[in-house]
């Protein structure tokens, strides 16, 4: 097997585990109050984190460059109740414009 | 998020998850086109009938073709799919039945199907995961399969602003997830860490650190 292929059945396999795990061990039972509140709140803290680190991270640096400009016209999308589909529209567009143009 | 204790169906998820498909079709075809020079062919589509994990392939593909070992690729995949560990606790109330359909059924778990199964109180409908990841899923692979197949048509996918799409969707996913005590604290601080560690940690360590902000509400509301 090349490296590809390892890359493809450790990463696939990992990814199983890590998914798999939570629901496997406690499925089926409600969590601890006190963790279920605290666990809530992961989706907020993890998505605005994708959200920096997809806009501002730029492999170990952060950069200020168009995609900055493609998620303000997002934010003002969203702002004015944008479909989902039309604000990754709209940010995609006007980062790839930026890039044409600047 | 919509009706308090609505009983949804899988098409309800497969409905909700509809519009962020087609942007997740896009990042499949962009997978495909940046995997297919290092992975070869059929690897890159097995990777997204196997691993169905965005920015974990996304990574781990750059990274072989950055001449990278494979190490360093499974590395940077597992700490980008950590967040999975504790995102598999939240919906593990919500999946019942035999271990081997909860282990199957959390595999349709990523970032959208998450978002968009959540009540905004912290639960989570099986069926909305289910519905929604299935579609989901299908977008992915046929993305990744077009990407493979069709990439030097394509080219550079960067240059149509799909890099820019991936943090819109997620912040699409994240405004309605913003209503509950302390979420916009937890948020502030998760995208204050993840911005924090980026210059200093290994990729993927700045977001698993993140969701340690959710520890905001372990003190009562």
């Amino acid at each position: 097997m090349n490296d590809a292929w390892w890359t493809v059945v450790l990463v696939g396999a990992a990814t199983v585990v890590l998914k798999g795990a939570g629901p496997v061990l406690l499925g089926g039972r409600p969590l601890p109050e006190r963790l279920g509140r605290v666990i809530g709140l992961l989706a907020p803290a993890l998505l605005a984190a994708l959200v920096a680190i997809n806009t501002f991270g730029d492999g170990q640096s952060l950069v200020l460059d168009e995609r900055a400009l493609g998620v303000g016209a997002a934010v003002v999308a969203i702002w004015f109740d944008a479909p989902p589909l039309v604000v990754v529209v709209v940010a995609a567009a006007v980062t790839a414009v930026a890039r044409a143009l600047l | 998020m919509d009706e308090p204790g609505g009983s949804y169906t899988f098409a309800h998820g497969a409905r909700k998850v509809a519009p962020y498909s087609i942007a997740v079709f896009g990042f499949g075809v962009s997978f495909g086109v940046l995997a297919a020079p290092s992975m070869g062919r059929v690897a890159p589509i097995v990777m997204s009938v196997t691993t169905f994990a965005g920015s974990a392939q996304f990574a781990a593909a750059s990274i072989l073709g950055d001449g990278g070992t494979v190490a360093a690729a499974v590395i940077a995949a597992v700490l980008l799919n950590a967040r999975y560990g504790p995102i598999g606790v939240s919906v593990a109330p919500s999946l019942t039945g035999p271990w081997w359909s909860r282990l199957l059924r959390a595999q349709l778990v990523v970032d959208e199907t998450w978002a968009l199964s959540g009540d905004g109180r912290g639960g989570h409908d099986a069926k909305i995961i289910v519905g929604a990841g299935v579609v989901l899923y299908s977008a992915w692979v046929l993305g990744t399969t077009i990407g493979v197949l069709f990439g030097d048509l394509i080219g550079d996918p960067t240059r149509l602003g799909l890099d820019a799409a991936f943090p819109a969707l997620f912040l699409a996913l994240l405004v309605p997830n913003l209503d509950r005590p302390h979420a916009k604290t937890a948020a502030i601080l998760g995208a204050a860490i993840a911005l924090a560690l980026t210059p200093i940690a290994p990729l993927g360590v700045p977001i698993i650190a993140a969701s340690l902000a959710c520890l905001v509400g372990w003190r009562r509301a």
